[in-house]
């Protein structure tokens, strides 16, 4: 019995990540097919990469969706960790219950929704204030910091939740300043939560399409925004060599990523160890 | 207005001592100064402050707005909206409010089908997710401790990657001389492509496809705080393994399950780039619509509209997904 559910459970694992990756791989072997009509296999070629590199409206669609990614990632760390620290160490505060629920709802909030709100603030804010001029960089870097600081302020929050409090408790004992225990004690041990919100709001914000559309004024597309309107219009392999090149940077930061966290896991255990068998 | 400059003619008629005097028996003042003194002693307000404002700022405020252009009636020029409050004879404040555009929404039944329609592609593609990607959490959670890590990147890894992208990999794999079909073609089984492409079935996969991470990680870290020996004891007692599956795996994993549904439906219900991209044109759901509304139509006030009564539709399940949250962090506690 015990041996028929394993091997249910194992094909049905099997057949998710099949779900999961044969897409992905079907992009990249795509991407060097000869043929402009994308499935129709008529053999191997880079020719599509030499076009991409070649297209500067894709080179300037990029860099913007580099530049925006990179500030909003920046500022949304630091608010987000501003918000997980005050959700997760200020004990009940006033106004806590709506913090926490304005940090969780634009993770579930439709884009479409938060897009159309926020373009309809800038419109009034330009009407009222005169700020901000027109819709492009600035609009699209604020909207991306609204949505992807909710995500660092989870990531930052948990990781925190799971924290003892005792070292900062010590610290704050032995005469330390609020300030000070932060970024001594509190800021280091959740430092590889912050990268992680860092890259998180980085992804987000380079691959956001549907807020970006709703924001962004002409001549500010982004490269979500370039992608969308080519592949309205039906396959075409420079998407593929695009695709490609997107997933082997995101596979590489990855892989860069876990393995420095599992380096920096063993370190520690090996500290810990050491600290037990010191003190016995 | 006219208030404001009575005021103001009040100001100058005062002595500096008498205005100073006033202002700091005016209500605001004193709040101000003390939340200022507040600051100083502990930066915590700060801290919380910072982001609550931003918060505050960019979220909370755009929803009323879009509340009051739901409200207010369409017109040519930029912004296309009527004000909702008017100055009449600069006297009195004249507040126009408009229903008609939910009566349009109400009536129109292009949008209470468009409505209809993305409450059922969210759910059965819910339902496929969760018969997807359980199983998947059960294998990870259950799976040697080395592998598990591995296992959960795995899943997490395609969300990393250009969710466009991803949508649009499923046209190459679903058109009619795409992957499948040619595949099937060459191997005999069938003589004329299935057309898969710009159907329900098509927004179906997508929507599994691309939600399936947020549908198994809760699931896992559910799955994962699951007592084994709970399930011993049932196998002990003489309890077959589906039958323990169901009257003990199952309910102890309720918080897991409902807060990975409510991940996948509530952001669902509103998706725009799956069915534009792999629907038909029947394939209508209200964030296409919205979308088409604002940028095809222009017509902001019924756009304002449609999304009001889209956020009402999911009050209710986002209010499920936050207790289920709350819940789940208590019994982290």
């Amino acid at each position: 019995m015990n041996q028929r559910r394993s091997f249910f459970v194992l094909t049905a694992m099997a057949f998710g990540f099949a779900f999961l990756y044969v897409p992905i791989l079907s992009l990249i072997v795509y991407s060097f097919n000869e043929s402009r009509l994308v499935t129709v296999w008529a053999g191997f070629s880079t020719k599509w990469y030499v076009e991409l590199f070649q297209n500067q409206q894709v080179l300037d669609a990029a860099k913007l969706s580099l530049k925006i990614a990179a500030i909003n990632a920046t500022v949304a760390t630091i608010l987000g960790t501003l918000a997980g620290l005050a959700l997760a160490r200020f004990g009940r505060f006033r106004g806590r219950a709506t913090l926490s629920g304005m940090v969780t709802a634009p993770l579930v909030m439709p884009e479409v929704i938060t897009g159309l709100s926020l373009l309809l603030l800038f419109v009034a804010m330009e009407q009222a204030v005169g700020w901000p001029a027109g819709r492009g960089m600035t609009t699209i870097t604020i909207a991306h910091i609204t949505f992807s600081m909710a995500y660092v302020t989870v990531v930052v929050q948990s990781r925190l939740a799971t924290l003892d409090e005792s070292l900062e408790e010590a610290a704050m004992d032995l005469g330390a300043r609020p300030a000070k225990v932060f970024f001594l004690i509190t800021l280091p041990i959740i430092m590889p939560a912050i990268l992680a919100g860092w890259l998180l709001a980085f992804t987000l914000s380079w691959d956001d399409l549907v807020i970006s559309s709703f924001v962004s004024g002409p001549g500010s597309s982004t490269l979500p925004i370039l992608i969308f309107s080519k592949v309205r219009l039906g396959v075409s392999p420079d998407i593929n060599a695009l695709a490609t090149i997107l997933v082997l940077i995101v596979a590489i930061g990855i892989v860069t990523a876990g393995l420095y966290m599992q380096r920096q896991q063993k370190l520690r255990d090996l500290d810990v160890q050491r600290a037990i068998a010191a003190n016995e | 207005m006219n208030a404001v400059r009575a005021t103001a003619e009040g100001r100058r008629a005062m002595g500096l001592a008498e205005l100073r005097a006033w202002i700091r028996a005016f209500g605001p003042w004193r709040w101000a100064s003390g939340r200022l003194r507040g600051w100083r002693s502990s930066g915590r307000t700060a801290v919380m402050g910072v982001p609550y404002f931003w918060l505050l700022l960019f979220f909370f405020v755009p929803f009323l707005i879009v509340l009051k252009i739901s409200l207010s009636d369409i017109r040519l020029g930029m912004p296309p909206y009527e004000a909702l409050v008017t100055w009449a004879d600069a006297q009195a404040v004249q507040l126009k409010v408009n229903f008609a555009n939910y009566a349009f929404l109400w009536e129109d039944a292009l949008y209470r089908n468009a409505y209809l329609n993305s409450l059922l592609t969210a759910g059965i593609s819910t339902l496929l997710c969760l018969l997807v990607g359980y199983p998947m959490a059960y294998g990870i959670a259950r799976s040697n401790p080395a592998w598990r890590n591995l296992l959960l990147l795995m899943v997490m890894l395609p969300f990393w990657t250009s969710f466009l992208l991803r949508v649009y990999a499923w046209i190459g794999i679903l058109k009619n001389n795409g992957l499948i079909n040619n595949l099937l073609m060459a191997l005999g089984i069938i003589d004329e492509p299935i057309v898969m492409l710009q159907t329900n079935f098509a927004v179906y996969l997508g929507i599994v496809y691309s939600y399936l991470p947020f549908m198994v990680l809760p699931l896992y870290t559910a799955i994962e705080k699951l007592d084994l020996t709970l399930l011993e004891a049932a196998a002990d007692l003489g309890c077959k393994p589906t039958k323990a599956f169901f009257r003990i795996t199952v309910p102890l994993t309720q918080g897991g399950i409902i807060a990975g549904c409510m991940l996948v439906f509530i952001p669902a219900v509103g998706e725009f780039v799956i069915p534009a991209l792999l629907g038909g044109p029947d394939s209508l759901m209200i964030g296409r619509v919205l979308w088409e509304e604002f940028f095809n139509n222009r017509d902001w006030p019924v756009a304002s509209a449609v999304a009001i009564a889209m956020l009402l539709l999911l009050v209710i399940p986002i209010m499920i997904y936050q207790r289920a949250q709350g819940s789940q962090v208590a019994a982290h506690r």
